[in-house]
Order: structure tokens, then sequence, then C-alpha cells
């Protein structure tokens, strides 16, 4: 089941960019003038008839986009959700994984700092994530989009839309690694006091060495799981953000953007499930991949939950 | 104790203290600013007046005259809300957004630890993996969308709920619900973690050997240190559950604090921003400090540590 994720993860990576080529080209394009009024068809051939009657196929390719897109029906404005899907789900995809490299760079630095040098340091760094974790995360999170989007703008030349993703990007990125920090602080801490470390700093071994030689490949294991959880928390984060109108910016396309576009649109008009049930569904299924995958990961690095299944109970 | 609970204290005034700092560099330095949202932009005098009057023209005055209003629980006025004050604001929604949060909290206790002790004793059986699932599903699907699928379910179609709004008791159960969910998801995960750590121990092996029932060793012997890490993550999590969720109160029409995060940053008010700030910042250290003397409670051994 665990690797059910996985798998499902990778076949949804392999279509949304196999697709690319056309949803680039279709995911902002209204093809149906009364699209809402058309409730999906889960028959190809009925909704290439549909697409007879709307308008002529000008080229090959776009009909077979179209044979393709009806299968998820049209938003209010007439365009596939199918197309608005596909590029949707890589770009949260990409919010998530860049929210966990942030993750890992930042919190395995201060972590790893923080946990060797000790003392006053240790005390210094600790506290900080202490008073950021006193804030408010969606504050936070708001409050660096508004202080970052203008200097970011210009730095772009402009390109509002990139400097936007970018803006978005960091925003979630940059307080997502909280987390991080304190897990490998406690995981330096208890490799610390371990002898192998003792015997490398006997043998001579400077403390970069020890670092970078005994204490990595150590912090390894809870890295990966903690960045692999990270990765649906940021997927959601945006989600909620797209759902306060503070995400991507229309007509930029992310699976919270349209899930919280489902929601708008199935509260004042009851009835147009499609728009709700694809882009949550695939919303739904990414993030239980993402999990499952972080918490077949965890069993499996984890130290403290030893796998194959520790010996529970009176056997031992 | 009574030295570590002082001690507790003073790093928690410390820990306020910053993050009031951080708050209002954050706020200061923010672009853009609440006289001019766009619509109906004050005259530039009246704005200079304005700023003059609250000394917001002077950040270092602005930081000192704040922080002694706020010691003395007055937060000023918000200009989000015309003609209230950051007091009247956060009295009249808070208590709303702590009935809301404390019944999900509740909620989230009641089926999250029966789920994971459920799944630790049956570990890698049906029951762990279906629990499993559940819990990520908890997880994973974001509130807005159960919030609205909960609404169009019992409030739309069953009609056994309100829409929405804020009154009587029958308007309590589906948000109370929809922001327990991912709640038990974590509570029923630590639960587990606890409880697979305490399953392998000797005492209940001894607890076994003098024939007690698996009821008892479970609940009576068990349960205790296997709490303990739901315990640590219930400090932050009642703090936040307490403090209100955005989306939960703009869907089921709740007039809870929560919203007041989102709206004062959105609209760059600085009053607003740093009262419900502080107000966040004392709960979580509050329910730290209590976490923490539960802690010694259900673990003794723990004082002796420090």
């Amino acid at each position: 089941m665990r690797k059910a994720g996985a798998i499902f993860l990778l076949a949804l990576v392999v279509v949304s960019v196999a697709t690319l080529p056309w949803s680039l080209q279709w995911y902002n394009v209204q093809e149906l003038d009364t699209a809402i009024r058309h409730p999906p068809s889960l028959a190809p051939a009925v909704a290439m008839a549909r697409f007879r009657q709307t308008s002529e196929p000008s080229s090959v390719s776009s009909k077979l986009a179209y044979a393709a897109t009806s299968w998820f029906g049209h938003d209010d404005l007439g365009r596939s959700v199918f197309y608005r899907l596909m590029p949707g789900f890589l770009l949260s995809l990409l919010v998530g994984l860049s929210a966990a490299l942030m993750a890992v760079g930042i919190g395995v630095t201060w972590g790893a700092v923080a946990g060797l040098a000790g003392g006053r340091v240790d005390m210094a760094l600790m506290r900080i994530v202490d008073v950021l974790y006193g804030l408010p995360y969606i504050l936070m999170v708001i409050l660096l989009k508004f202080a970052i989007t203008r200097p970011l703008t210009a730095w772009f030349g402009g390109h509002t839309r990139i400097a936007d993703l970018v803006v978005l990007l960091l925003a979630i990125g940059g307080v997502s690694w909280l987390t991080m920090a304190r897990v490998i602080r406690g995981q330096v801490l208890s490799l610390k006091s371990q002898a192998f470390v003792d015997a490398a700093r006997a043998a001579g071994a400077r403390p970069t060495r020890i670092l970078l030689r005994h204490l990595l490949p150590n912090l390894v294991g809870p890295t990966i799981v903690y960045a692999t959880l990270a990765v649906p928390q940021a997927i959601l984060q945006e989600s909620f953000l797209s759902f306060l109108g503070l995400g991507v910016q229309a007509p930029t396309p992310s699976l919270g953007r349209l899930a919280a576009d489902g929601v708008y649109a199935i509260n004042t008009f009851v009835g147009y499930w499609w728009l709700i049930a694809f882009p949550c569904g695939t919303l739904v299924l990414t993030l239980l991949a993402l999990n499952l995958i972080g918490d077949w990961l965890r069993d499996r690095f984890d130290p403290k939950t030893p796998y194959p299944s520790p010996v529970v109970g009176r056997g031992k | 104790m009574i030295t570590r609970l002082l001690r507790r204290l003073i790093t928690g005034a410390a820990t306020i203290a910053c993050v009031y700092t951080l708050t209002f560099v954050m706020v200061v330095s923010i672009p853009g600013n609440p006289f001019q949202t766009g619509e109906r932009n004050m005259p530039p005098e009246a704005e200079q007046a304005l700023r003059a009057r609250y000394h917001m023209d002077n950040n270092w005055l602005y930081f000192w005259e704040f922080l002694l209003g706020a010691i003395r629980l007055d937060f000023g006025p918000t200009f989000t809300y015309n003609e209230w004050t950051c007091n009247q604001v956060i009295a009249a929604s808070l208590p709303v957004s702590v009935i809301v949060g404390s019944l999900a909290i509740a909620t989230a206790l009641l089926l999250g630890i029966p789920l994971g002790v459920l799944s630790a004793i049956r570990k890698g059986k049906l029951t762990d993996h279906l629990g499993l699932i559940l819990v990520v599903l908890c997880i994973s699907i974001p509130t807005f969308v159960t919030g609205s699928l909960l609404l169009i379910l019992f409030g739309v179609y069953l009609e056994l709920a309100p829409i929405g709004g804020w009154g009587t008791l029958s308007h309590l159960p589906l948000p109370v619900i929809t922001l327990s969910l991912p709640f038990v998801a974590y509570i029923a995960r630590l639960t587990r973690m606890g409880m697979l750590d305490t399953l392998g121990s000797e005492f209940l092996r001894t607890a076994y050997a003098k024939g007690l029932p698996q009821r008892m060793v479970i609940w009576k012997h068990a349960f205790k240190p296997a709490f303990l890490p739901v315990l640590s993550y219930l400090g932050p999590a009642t703090a936040q559950a307490v403090t209100g969720s955005f989306v939960v109160e703009k869907l089921f029409g709740i007039p809870g604090i929560g919203q007041h995060f989102v709206n004062a940053a959105l609209n760059r008010d600085p009053g607003l921003m740093m009262s419900t700030v502080l107000v966040f910042a004392t709960l979580l250290v509050a329910f730290n400090i209590v976490v923490d003397l539960l802690y010694s409670w259900v673990d003794p051994r723990i004082i002796e540590a420090v």
C-alpha cells in the first residue's frame, strides 16, 4: 500500500510532464462558451461529438487535446479542468520540493551548528527557533510575502508572474525549516555523546571532519524523513494561501488554487461537482501518497522505530 | 518545583518580548500602510495627524508606547474596523474561538487516543493499516475541502445542521469536527508511537506476569508513559486551536479571532497584528508551561533530571 503511493505519484508526474506541451498551450484557453453547464462525460466519444457541435477542430493535436480534456469537464470560464490540473500538479510539487529543499538547507545547517557548538551558541540559535515558533505561521507567511514581493519583482525585471512564484516558494520555504532544525539538533546532541565521536576526536579529527565524515552520514535518515514530510505540508500551505487569494496569481493553476476555485464554485452553484472532485481528488491523493512515502521512510530510517517491525510485548 | 515554575515564567516572558520585537520590526518594515488601502485613501494631512496621535511617526516611541499599553492590557486602536479598539475586537472574538478550539481539542483526544492505542496493539494488522489510512486522510485533506463537504452534506442535503452562523448549540458540531480532524491525526500518530515505545518495556511484562488482563495493563500501566509525546504536542496544538482558524471561521461564518490574524496582515494594521500575535504567543507560552507542569506530574522523574 505504501509503495502504491510512490507508484501513483510517479505515474502522475509522468502524465503531467508528458501532457505539458498541450497543457501549457491550453490551460488558459476558453474552449466552450457555456462550459460549466456540461458535466464531464467519461466517454471520449461523447466528448468528441460535443466538440464537433461547438467548433471545428483546426489541427490533429487540438483534436487529441480536446478528447482528453472532456474527461474532467470545464470550469466556469470554459477552460479545460484537465489541462489546468496537470501543470497545477507540477507547480504544487515544485512548491513542495523547494520548501523541502529550503528546510534541508537551512534546517540541517542551523540544527547541526547548534548541536555541535553547544553552550551559548546552541542556546541563542534555539531561542531564535522558539521565537519563530511563537509567531502564528500564517501571519509569518503573509508578512514574508509582502516584504519580499516588491524587491523581487524589481529584481526579475517586471516579470510579475515569475517573481510571484519565487516569492511564494521563498515565503513557504522560509518558515518550513523550524521543525527540521529542532530534529537535527536533537539528533546531533545524541550522536555527539556517542563513543565513535569521542574516538574520532581522540584520533585528532577536526570539528569540520567530525561533522562531515561522522555526523552527517548519521543525519541522512531523519533529514530524508522530515524533508519528505515537509513536501505535503508546503503543498497544503500553498492551497491554504490560494484559498485566501494569496497563492499563485490567476490564471496560473496550482492544485490548491483549483481546489479553492472549486470550493467557491460549489458553494455558490451546487451541482458543479467535477470542479471540486477532480482538483481536490488529485490534491488529496498527492498528499496521501507523499505522506505515505514519508511514513514509510520514517519507519525505515528513524532510529527510534527500528525496521522491520520491533519485538513488541513479551517475546524478547 | 517553584524555582522551576519561576524559571519557566521568566523564559516565557523573554520569549514573548522577543516575539513582540520581531513582529514590530516586521510590521514597520513591510511595504504598504493601513491608511492607503487603495479605495478610500485619506488625505495626507489626516494620515499625518493620525500617525502623530498614535506616535506611529516615530518607530522608537511607538514601540514603547504599544509595549507599555500591552502590559496594561490596552492594545490601542485598530484601523481595520472603524471605531473599534483592538481590545474590543479581541474580547468579542477570542471567547468564540476558545469554545470552538477547546471542543475541537477534546474531540481530537476522544477520537485520536483510542485510534492510536488500537493501532499500536494491533501493529502490522489490518486495524493498523486502516488506522494509518484514516490518519493520513485526515492530514491530507485541506480544511476548506472537509469543511465545505461537511457543510454541503449535513447543511444542504440532509439539513441536519445550520449552514453557518453562530449563537446556538447546533452551530457547533460541524466547525468543531472540521477543526479537529488534523489534530485527530497527529494525536493518533503520537499515541501509537508512544504506545509502541512503552509496550516493549519490562514493567509491562511484570504486569502481564501478575496475571492482569490486557485492558488493565494498557490503560492503567502503559497509557501514562505512552501519553507523554501527546502531552508535549498538546501545548502548541491547544494554543493553535483556541486562536481559531481562518478557514473554519470563514466557511462557517463564525466570529472568531482567527480571521483577524489574516485581516490584520492583509490590511497592514499594525495594532491588530501585534495584539493578535501577542495573544497567540502568550497562550502558546502559557500552555507550554501547563504542559511542562503536567509532564512532571505524569512522570515524576523529570523533575529530578532538571
